[in-house]
């Protein structure tokens, strides 16, 4: 074995060279992050982005990491400045801690932008919104409301507590509670099932046996809302619990067409991702900075412009799009 | 690194006469051959690999929880485990945000950081001496909870940050061109590896982990050890909450999630053996920057993140069994003989 082992060392010497001198120009590199691996909606994100950089003839770069951390993305960040990318497009797992790391981007010459869920106003040029963050927040708690005729106890089931996108959708469901009208309903627990199917399936289990009579569940997030209705379809809940929040139509489908969850929302990933990878480009290309009032074209969906959003900027995707026993089984052949 | 001054080596070796083959034949300079091997492949993957920027920037990525592979070499070959540390960074890290956000200092924050991370590891250590009966992975199994369930209750699912700007400069910052991290990382490693070594209570730890009974009928303090040394992993884990939490900027009660496992895979990596008494530092260290780097490499050509663990796995079981290996064939050996002298 001794003797074998210094031969087999210098054939992987000779083969590892051999690799050497096959760098040539590359085209642009537009990189994504996504929050974990394994997750239909940020798949779907990713396609859209990597659409809008085949259209625009440059390489798009994929990542996103097993767990959903800031450690692991901050990781990645650094990959992507020493493969000196164009511009990376985050899709972030927490607000404030990628600041060091995107600063570092920018002093590198790196454009950044957020979609999806952004990360601070220092931190990025511009952020992709998929639907105005008050008119989701307020229309699941109208939604929810009326399942349950209009008094019991609620629930909200979301993905990892500092999600930005579904704190702050959650902060305008409480805006909407504050209502009169809704002196009947109680919210009684926001739950974080952190995006992972199986942490969801059990923090929705706990719900139900901590509060035996919450009457309505809200899972502002695709994974979470998956999870809530295979717990009510196997608890034979249907009826009792209801179901509302943001889904993907292939995956909730079942549930929809069983009345478990009897309409959800949602806006097309496919173009959050596209309208990011066309701002992206926008930045790197100078046809836009990210400051109010800046106008750029994108693509398939025509002419965007920049809005001012707090101490940032962001670009409005659209309204959220509701998803019913109606119009389900054409849309869960999309996405 | 000569094997005349391994404390480790049996009776049986040092009596054989020295030779070349199985000087090199040890487990570290299969690291060091698998650590040129993983630049080797990671320099023809990618263009960007073998530039000074990238090879000092991915430092503070990684060698973070490196902090904790120091103390947990000493932990494995006393036989023992210690899970509970990725929940001590994450308590340390929260204690020491909250501290700072009602107006501590962050000079003392960082004290208190180390203090609450020293205090943890202790409690660990007399939890595990008072309670025989009780192995340490079920000890630290329950502190692992309680701890980040402190984090938890203490932040409420929130997160802490805003920290002044020099403390973001210990994991992003350079000494010249040496990382910061790198050089704390180093004395801390010079440190550890004197201790163990190099003194005597290095040897008894080894002795401890060959033999526990026997260390204990010739007089060596076995309790005592034990908690200074899950102690010092508590103390090392506060360190890592520092630079992990100077990287992030802010602090969140998830934060080191599965630190223990990556931790405890450096260490049996290095070639330190899971059954105690048997292990070198220089080869958990050798594993931190193989790891380190390897994972690195396969960031930079965007190797999805699923086939990234699975690669490490396999580099995880080979190290696991090729000891094995090498142990088994010596004593099919040895057996062979003695059947032969027999006849």
């Amino acid at each position: 074995m001794k003797r074998l082992f210094p031969k087999v060392l210098v054939a992987l010497m000779v083969l590892g060279f051999l690799g050497v001198g096959t760098v040539s120009a590359a085209p642009l590199k537009y990189a994504i992050i996504f929050k974990n691996t394994g997750n239909p909606y940020g798949e779907k994100e990713m396609e859209g982005f990597k659409n809008a950089a085949k259209e625009l003839g440059v390489e798009a770069i994929l990542k996103a990491p097993d767990q959903p951390t800031a450690e692991a993305q901050i990781q990645m960040i650094q990959e992507l400045i020493a493969q000196k990318v164009s511009v990376i497009a985050m899709v972030a797992n927490d607000y404030d801690a990628l600041q060091p790391a995107l600063e570092k981007a920018k002093a590198a010459g790196i454009k950044v932008l957020s979609l999806d869920s952004a990360v601070n106003a220092a931190s990025r040029q511009v952020h992709i919104n998929q639907a105005d963050p008050e008119r989701i927040g307020r229309v699941e708690v109208q939604a929810i409301v009326q399942m349950i005729g209009g008094k019991g106890e609620i629930a909200v089931l979301s993905a990892t507590s500092q999600a930005s996108n579904q704190n702050l959708w959650i902060d305008w469901m409480k805006t909407e509670l504050k209502d009169p009208k809704y002196k009947d309903v109680k919210l009684v627990k926001v739950a974080y099932g952190d995006d992972l199917r199986d942490k969801s399936v059990s923090e929705m289990e706990g719900l139900l046996k901590s509060y035996p009579n919450l009457k309505g569940v809200i899972a502002p997030t695709t994974v979470g809302i998956a999870a809530a209705g295979k717990v009510i379809t196997d608890k034979k809940l249907k009826g009792k619990v209801h179901l509302t929040g943001l889904g993907l139509p292939s995956e909730m489908a079942e549930y929809i067409q069983s009345g478990v969850c009897e309409w959800m929302y949602l806006w097309n990933p496919l173009d959050v991702g596209y309208l990011a990878g066309y701002a992206a480009d926008a930045l790197v290309k100078g046809t836009i900075t990210g400051k109010a009032g800046d106008k750029f074209k994108a693509g398939k969906l025509g002419n965007k412009v920049v809005i001012a959003d707090g101490d940032g900027t962001q670009v409005m995707l659209g309204d959220p799009f509701k998803f019913d026993a109606k119009n389900i089984a054409d849309w869960k052949k999309v996405y | 690194m000569t094997r005349e001054k391994n404390p480790n080596a049996t009776t049986v070796e040092l009596s054989q006469p020295f030779s070349l083959a199985k000087f090199f034949f040890q487990w570290e300079w299969m690291l060091v051959v698998l650590f040129l091997l993983v630049n080797l492949l990671n320099v023809n993957l990618s263009p960007y690999y073998l530039n000074f920027d990238n090879l000092k920037d991915a430092l503070p990525t990684f060698l973070d929880k490196a902090f904790i592979v120091l103390p947990m070499v000493f932990i494995i070959i006393l036989g023992e485990f210690d899970i509970s540390v990725g929940s001590i960074v994450a308590l340390s890290s929260v204690v020491m945000a909250l501290a700072f956000q009602m107006g501590l200092p962050m000079e003392a924050a960082v004290g208190l950081c180390l203090l609450v991370g020293t205090l943890c590891g202790m409690f660990n250590g007399i939890i595990i001496v008072k309670f025989k009966e009780l192995s340490a992975v079920i000890v630290t199994l329950a502190t692992m909870i309680i701890f980040r369930g402190i984090a938890y209750i203490l932040l409420e699912d929130q997160a802490a940050g805003h920290f002044p700007s020099w403390f973001k400069g210990l994991s992003w910052g350079y000494v010249g061109d040496v990382p910061t991290i790198l050089i704390v990382f180093l004395v801390f490693a010079l440190l550890f590896g004197w201790v163990l070594h190099k003194t005597a209570l290095g040897r008894r730890v080894y002795a401890i982990g060959n033999n526990v009974t026997a260390a204990r009928f010739s007089g060596i303090k076995v309790d005592r050890i034990k908690v200074l040394i899950f102690t010092s992993a508590g103390f090392m884990s506060a360190v890592t909450a520092l630079f992990l939490t100077s990287r992030m900027g802010s602090t969140r009660p998830n934060v080191a999630s599965g630190y223990e496992l990556e931790v405890i895979t450096m260490v049996v990596l290095g070639g330190v053996s899971t059954s105690g008494g048997k292990g070198r530092l220089i080869g958990a260290v050798l594993a931190v920057f193989l790891i380190g780097y390897l994972r690195n490499g396969l960031g930079l050509i965007n190797v999805p993140a699923q086939v990234l663990l699975i690669i490490i796995g396999l580099l995880l079981v080979v190290a696991v069994m090729v000891p094995n290996l090498q142990w088994n064939k010596k004593r099919a050996l040895r057996h062979g003989e003695r059947k032969k002298e027999g006849k």
